[in-house]
């Protein structure tokens, strides 16, 4: 229901990022998503990829501010109008969506997400029969 | 030209004659202060063994720490109900320190006050306003009694509110202001935006700038951009505030009030005395206090003495403009503050690492502190936690500092490492 997400502090500077990209690659670690916002000072570069604890470590081995939390991550048929119909599920229920970006994997879309109320979402995903992935699911996903 | 003619006009010779009676007297008070009382014992010291001027040298110095040490009271060499007035520092690298007033001693910091304000050329019928924060901070209520005692109308307009205080410039046909040199900078630039001319529509002549260090340049800027002269002032808390020592129309160095100072240019680090026109750190010695009196106060301040004459005619010496500072106080817009002070409130958010770096710079005429902290470790993946994390940081930083720093977060490792001894303070400020 929820995978691990990494999630890098990137001062608004020229190389930040790619210091970050190229440890990742020494590693080996592959990204499945990530996301960055513009902000004025710094950013928050947030990473699903394989093996997101060994990613941790080698960022963190490296003296980079990162933080390892877990985010909801459902998968959507590939159809228009489906991410409306499960975020509506979450309004409905008062949920508040914190932040998400989606990406498509093969024939399915999915939509990663972070909530006000996690208990309350993961009540509403296993109400609503939605389908979602779990961390061991990830490798598959590559 | 003089308000206290009998003083301001004495020979040397006449000076250090007073300055010997009233020295003998002050050590003498001074056994009635616990502080001083044990200082001298501990040092096998008399108050008979002060027989000249340079006896004074016997004595060993006050620091702002024996002011901490014997917080709040410890030093006061009359008992609490002589006293009528307290200020305290915002210097809470520790305890704050407080400086008691007897009546008595109120009395004379508004003449000092108002004999400075005569010296400029101020007279009853100028309307004084003043700029600086009220209340413990003594730039407000020192100013106001000493303009009040010299027969101003004073418009105690404080600080901040720059429209109001323009207002108040304009309706009230203010001829006087007191600002710190930023403020003053500031003060134009809003009259720009609304369209205010300040030598056509205004009726200001004489500025007081003072508690923040600026240069030459900067004083003829001010006074050109506002049609003015300014007049540099000196003061400090532990002296009792402005009134200390102050620019005549010469501006050519600060009289230093020797009927109410003892003054010493020491080497902060042999702490012997250097000769007049060079630098050291300024040492005073209060000979006209009653509530607590203080000898050889080690201010910190760098400056030098002007050798040679004044062509005012008063021979009270001049300070130069000060220099800077023997510790690693910063001085923002007339607050004293200490990196310590700011490190003790980093020191208490665990998600920040120890280091920082504190950039004092010039943005639109003001002067802004900005303050870089390294990230320990990210706590969460939420812009909106470290956003609040940020308003929680300037919030306690502005309670400790009193001013509003700009808090900025960045990675760990990312701010520079020097060898030894961190660099903690970056001055780009336009004064220096």
């Amino acid at each position: 229901m929820t995978v691990q997400q990494l999630s890098v502090f990137i001062e608004n500077k020229a190389g930040t990022l790619l210091k970050v990209l190229e440890l990742l690659k020494e590693a080996k670690i592959q990204l499945i998503a990530s996301t960055i916002a513009d902000t004025v000072e710094y950013g928050i570069y947030r990473i699903i990829c394989s093996e997101p604890m060994r990613a941790y470590n080698t960022l963190k081995e490296a003296n980079i501010s990162v933080a390892l939390s877990d985010v909801f991550a459902l998968t959507l048929d590939n159809q228009v109008g489906r991410a409306a119909d499960a975020i509506k599920i979450f309004s409905d229920a008062k949920i508040g969506i914190t932040y998400m970006y989606s990406f498509l994997l093969g024939d399915k879309g999915i939509l990663i997400f972070r909530t006000d109320n996690p208990d309350r979402a993961r009540e509403v995903i296993i109400l609503n029969n939605l389908s979602f992935v779990a961390d061991k699911d990830l490798s598959s996903l590559i | 030209m003089y308000l206290h003619p009998e003083m301001e006009t004495l020979t040397r010779p006449e000076i250090e004659k007073l300055q010997l009676e009233r020295l003998q007297k002050t050590v003498r008070h001074c056994m009635n202060s616990p502080f001083y009382k044990k200082r001298f014992e501990d040092n096998h010291l008399k108050p008979e063994d002060i027989r000249s001027l340079n006896d004074l040298r016997k004595i060993p110095f006050t620091t702002k720490q024996d002011l901490r040490d014997t917080y709040p009271f410890g030093m006061a060499a009359v008992p609490l109900e002589k006293a009528v007035r307290l200020h305290s520092s915002s210097g809470t690298t520790g305890n704050p320190t407080v400086i008691l007033h007897t009546q008595k001693d109120l009395d004379e910091w508004a003449n000092a006050v108002a004999r400075c304000l005569y010296m400029v050329g101020l007279r009853p019928g100028d309307i004084f306003q003043n700029s600086s924060g009220y209340g413990m901070f003594t730039g407000g209520l020192g100013f106001q009694y000493g303009a009040e005692r010299m027969g101003m109308l004073t418009v105690p307009a404080a600080a901040g509110n720059t429209k109001r205080q323009l207002k108040f410039i304009t309706d009230f046909g203010t001829t006087a202001l007191h600002a710190i040199p930023s403020y003053a900078a500031r003060l134009y630039e809003v009259m720009e935006e609304m369209g205010i001319d300040p030598r056509r529509d205004t009726k200001l002549k004489t500025l007081i700038i003072g508690a923040e260090p600026h240069s030459e340049e900067q004083r003829r800027r001010i006074e050109d951009m506002l049609g003015v002269k300014a007049y540099n002032s000196f003061g400090m808390s532990e002296m009792c505030g402005p009134g200390v020592a102050f620019e005549c129309r010469e501006q050519n160095g600060l009289h230093i009030w020797e009927d109410y100072y003892i003054v010493e240019i020491i080497n902060p680090d042999t702490l012997e005395p250097v000769p007049d026109g060079e630098v050291g750190e300024l040492v005073l010695t209060t000979i006209n206090r009653e509530a607590m009196p203080m000898l050889r106060y080690r201010t910190r301040d760098l400056t030098r003495i002007l050798p040679g004459e004044c062509p005012c005619g008063r021979h009270h010496k001049r300070l130069d403009r000060m220099k800077g500072r023997s510790d690693d106080m910063i001085i923002l817009k007339g607050v004293n503050i200490f990196p310590i002070q700011i490190e003790t409130v980093l020191l208490q958010f665990k998600e920040l690492g120890s280091d920082y770096l504190i950039t004092l710079e010039t943005m639109e005429s003001n002067d802004e502190m900005t303050i870089e902290v390294e990230l320990s470790q990210l706590f969460t993946d939420d812009y909106a936690r470290l956003q609040a994390l940020t308003r929680e940081i300037t919030r306690q930083l502005k309670d400790e500092i009193l001013v509003t720093p700009r808090v900025k977060l960045v990675p760990k490792g990312s701010l520079p490492k020097s060898e030894g001894k961190a660099v903690r303070v970056k001055d780009l400020r336009k004064t220096f």
